[in-house]
């Protein structure tokens, strides 16, 4: 069973924003939602800036309080390692939103709960995530952390590496590699 | 894991390379007669998102395009797709396109029209065009055109007997640095420019916001360079998305990025940093240069541009050390001020004393072109009239090109002189929001006899359009073949991924029945644009089927990057040298070697007008698109933290800017931010239509164009400077 994750390239992030819109359109996202966002961070006076262009998605935690949270089992661990959404299960009572600490998850026009699934579907025709596949800056990595040769392997390997809101305890899939400032930005 | 070329073309061959792929043909194809969905098609095509050019690989569902990614092959896209280019579906299925033709009911200007049929439309055009031809002779009728549709209609334009043509990629736009670069070395720097970023081990940025303005495979290769450990040195009076990957940022008093230039170039010299040799074998007028520089010393240019010379100092040595591998990038948008070819040429100088044109890391050659020109004239084989009259569109400026001075046509028109202007064709470009001095413009529109716009979506200049042709999409429509001029040649096709949906008709199409209606049937001697694609291909050499199959061919053995410095290089300059010194420009009476001459400052209480790009809208052709829209709805004005502290003005609030000649803009959002300097504002460019039939770009945020009233002219190339504009914020 491999084991999904990404690794964020931060420096690499040019702020594009394709990565947004190819998710929308692969995942037919409805209007007025987003499963990724890129956030921009800015801290300093002029003219002594520093910014981070940090890309936010489901962290697919390995231990995920939004399946804990799922009262239906809707939310689940797929056989794949990642966290998904099984939409005929859901009933929209929002717990796993408010479990959620990383603003993930929102409900869809069908009243079920939503998210990033990694592009699944991709995943299963031997393709990239969809937003991974476009990243024009090739800031956002995909790849198996049980696969010592896998580019994230690979990154975790060599580079200090953070997750959002470590002190969740939630054990997330997406790392950030931050090479410009990796003392933490 | 990658979608690998072989699985590419797996996926294109099982297509079988289908252009048009309508319901009716997937059924078909996949032999369903019920429920295609899941059973995708793909179709290679070429992005119009944008003027970049990407390659497209359309996913087809069911007669619906559902996705679009990057082109693998192409390489201008590399596989990816910037945020704009996947928004194309958004265009595809924008409610408010243009639906049908239609002609004018009310007063221009008010946007009242009547549904006509094709013949109505195409009949009342060329009746009027024939009567301008008559009464005040072809020359009378402008065009102003943008993208592949400018292939037709300048054809349509030029035999029909007018010259008078605009396109504000040029003057508007890149123009200054094409004629810089031509000067310097002899061959423009090209559109993709020739910038050998992948390799470049120090990169300066001028005003020029890599990744804000997200031309697709330069923003990969600028990421790959910052991953590699590239230095970049961004110059810019705003701290861009580029300067944050920047080691040094440099946030230069606007208007005096020539002196900065200059005093690197002082530097570079007086401490022996240039690449002697390669001065020495490739320049021309290197003593002369030294001479004429030797005032500009770091401590002046300190003075001038607000940074600390040691800091000018600094960045130099870093250049000089890292020779030749340095880009110090040319700009694209380089329509700042009246001297836009002089500062464009100290650029080139400096390119050229660091030893980096023709060299890795800095900018490469042109590709060997082994195929033939062939355009619609080639094609019809009938030479264009001669014109009768001078043509009016390039100014009095010597080193200007076809593509026109578009203010020089708006002035002809509103003063008649040399001859009456009397009708304007409007075709892929905006023209009141790509144009500086609305007010010009729509004065000149009232002294026409004829407007006509051809456009996909009713923007600001379709509402004073007398009849409106509706143009389909790229997804929609066949164009002529792009040859792609990157590293290596190559030539895409754009080929119609669905059916026109509407009433809508390809550019090519449009031409050719208003040709025909103008009694120039003999210049489109075509029924189905595919008779002209295969003439063509079969005068490139190339396979019609292949190139509808594959959507990109390269040609192998064109590569050509570098100077191969065992034999003799010529550079297509009078000299056959890189000139420093220019004689072309002191023959005409310019300075040889760039000067410094200082641009206005604002006045107290008024900061420049700068403007910019976002990665999410190509100016204001995108603000209506559905899927764009919703990335960015409304532009924000950036305004210094302590400034707006200064007016109690608070992040979020709505203002008014209101610039020199009391123009008052649309409200626009304010963005209070550290990230700017302290006396200017910045407007992302493209906001604030005042078409009402664009219901969701609609008066959202502002627009920088309405507040452009002032411009200056650049008497070399005529290209038009117009960050020469001040404003002054109020309370909305």
């Amino acid at each position: 069973m491999p084991r999904y994750a990404m690794v964020i390239d931060v420096e690499k992030c040019v702020g594009c924003m394709a990565c947004v819109i190819a998710c929308k359109k692969e995942n037919k996202v409805a209007e007025g939602y987003f499963r990724t966002r890129v956030v921009e961070e800015v801290r300093g006076e002029f003219p002594n800036l520093r910014m981070e262009l940090r890309s936010e998605l489901c962290n697919h935690c390995e231990i995920a309080p939004c399946i804990d949270a799922c009262p239906t089992r809707a939310s689940h661990r797929a056989k794949d390692g990642t966290v998904q959404i099984d939409h005929k299960k859901c009933i929209g009572c929002k717990a796993c939103i408010l479990a959620c600490p990383y603003d993930a998850r929102y409900i869809r026009p069908d009243g079920t709960a939503d998210k990033c699934t990694f592009c699944q579907h991709r995943l299963k025709e031997g393709k990239l995530p969809a937003c991974v596949e476009t990243c024009l800056g090739k800031s956002r990595i995909f790849g198996d952390l049980d696969d010592p040769e896998s580019e994230v392997s690979k990154l975790l390997r060599t580079h200090d590496a953070a997750v959002r809101l470590e002190w969740a305890g939630t054990k997330p899939r997406i790392f950030y590699v931050n090479k410009r400032f990796p003392g933490g930005f | 894991m990658r979608w690998s070329r072989r699985d590419f073309l797996k996926v294109v061959a099982a297509s079988g390379g289908i252009g048009v792929v309508g319901a009716t043909q997937v059924d078909r194809l996949l032999g369903l007669g019920r429920k295609p969905e899941g059973k995708p098609v793909y179709v290679p095509t070429v992005c119009e998102m944008c003027f970049w050019r990407c390659g497209v690989m359309a996913k087809v569902v069911d007669g619906k395009v559902v996705k679009l990614d990057g082109h693998p092959a192409h390489p201008q896209s590399r596989g990816k797709l910037c945020a704009r280019g996947h928004g194309g579906i958004g265009l595809l299925y924008d409610p408010d396109r243009l639906k049908h033709p239609l002609i004018r009911v009310g007063q221009r200007g008010e946007g009242k029209f009547k549904k006509a049929s094709w013949d109505e439309a195409l009949n009342y055009v060329a009746e009027k065009m024939l009567k301008i031809k008559e009464t005040y002779g072809p020359e009378s009728v402008a065009l102003f055109t943008h993208g592949t549709i400018s292939t037709y209609f300048v054809h349509l334009l030029w035999a029909y007997g007018s010259p008078n043509l605009g396109m504000p990629s040029y003057a508007l736009c890149r123009g200054a640095r094409d004629i810089a670069f031509k000067l310097t070395f002899g061959a423009p720097v090209g559109n993709p420019e020739r910038v050998d970023l992948k390799n470049s081990k120090v990169i300066v940025l001028m005003g020029f916001h890599i990744g804000e303005n997200a031309h697709n495979s330069m923003c990969q290769e600028f990421a790959e360079a910052v991953g590699k450990g590239a230095t970049v040195i961004v110059v810019d009076p705003r701290f861009s998305t580029a300067a944050s990957k920047a080691k040094y940022w440099l946030p230069i008093k606007p208007a005096t990025d020539l002196a900065l230039l200059l005093a690197w170039i002082n530097v570079i010299i007086t401490e022996g940093l240039y690449d002697r040799e390669y001065v020495a074998k490739y320049t021309e007028g290197f003593e002369k240069l030294a001479e004429a520089v030797k005032e500009y010393t770091p401590q002046w240019a300190e003075k001038e541009t607000d940074i600390p010379a040691s800091l000018i100092i600094e960045t130099a040595r870093i250049m000089g050390k890292n020779k030749p591998s340095v880009l110090i990038h040319p700009g694209r948008h380089t329509a700042w001020y009246g001297d836009n070819t002089q500062r464009v040429r100290a650029i080139a100088i400096l390119t050229a004393l660091l030893g980096a044109y023709g060299r890795p890391g800095g900018i490469y050659l042109p590709p060997k072109n082994p195929l033939p020109y062939y355009g619609f004239g080639d094609f019809c084989g009938i030479p264009y009239p001669e014109n009768q009259k001078p043509e009016i569109h390039k100014g009095p400026y010597p080193f200007t090109r076809e593509e026109g001075v578009i203010p020089e046509i708006i002035k002809t028109t509103l003063t008649e002189k040399p001859y009456p202007i009397k009708g304007w064709l409007i075709t892929g470009t905006n023209l009141i929001k790509s144009t500086p001095n609305q007010r010009d413009t729509i004065e000149a529109i009232k002294k026409l006899d004829l407007v006509v716009a051809v456009d996909m979506m009713p923007f600001d200049h379709v509402l004073y359009a007398d009849v409106v042709l509706p143009e389909c999409t790229y997804l929609e429509r066949y164009d002529d073949i792009f040859v792609v001029k990157e590293r290596s040649i190559g030539v895409a096709l754009r080929q119609s991924v669905v059916n026109p949906m509407y009433d809508t008709k390809p550019g090519w199409w449009i031409a050719k029945e208003l040709g025909v209606r103008l009694g120039l049937k003999e210049y489109f001697p075509y029924n189905d644009f595919e008779d002209f694609l295969k003439a063509k291909c079969e005068a490139l050499g190339l396979n019609f089927e292949e190139l509808k199959q594959k959507g990109y061919i390269e040609i192998p053995g064109t590569a050509n990057p570098y100077i191969n410095e065992a034999s003799e290089f010529k550079f297509k300059t009078p000299s056959g040298k890189i000139e420093l010194y220019s004689k072309q420009l002191e023959e005409a009476g310019f300075p040889p070697i760039p000067t410094y001459t200082r641009h206005e400052q604002p006045p107290k209480g008024y900061f420049r007008l700068i403007y910019g790009r976002v990665p999410v809208h190509t100016f204001s052709r995108t603000t209506n698109n559905p899927s764009l829209w919703e990335l960015m709805k409304e532009n924000a004005a950036w305004v210094n933290a302590k400034v707006a502290k200064q007016l109690r003005l608070k992040n979020g609030d709505y203002v008014v800017l209101v610039n020199q000649d009391g123009v008052k803009s649309n409200k626009v959002k304010l963005k209070v931010t550290e990230r700017i300097r302290p006396d200017c504002v910045y407007v992302p460019h493209g906001f604030g239509s005042f078409s009402p039939m664009l219901k969701r770009a609609y008066l959202n945020g502002a627009d920088d164009q309405q507040l452009i009233t002032r411009y200056a002219v650049d008497p070399i190339s005529g290209s038009v400077g117009m960050r020469v504009n001040f404003v002054k914020i109020e309370k909305a």
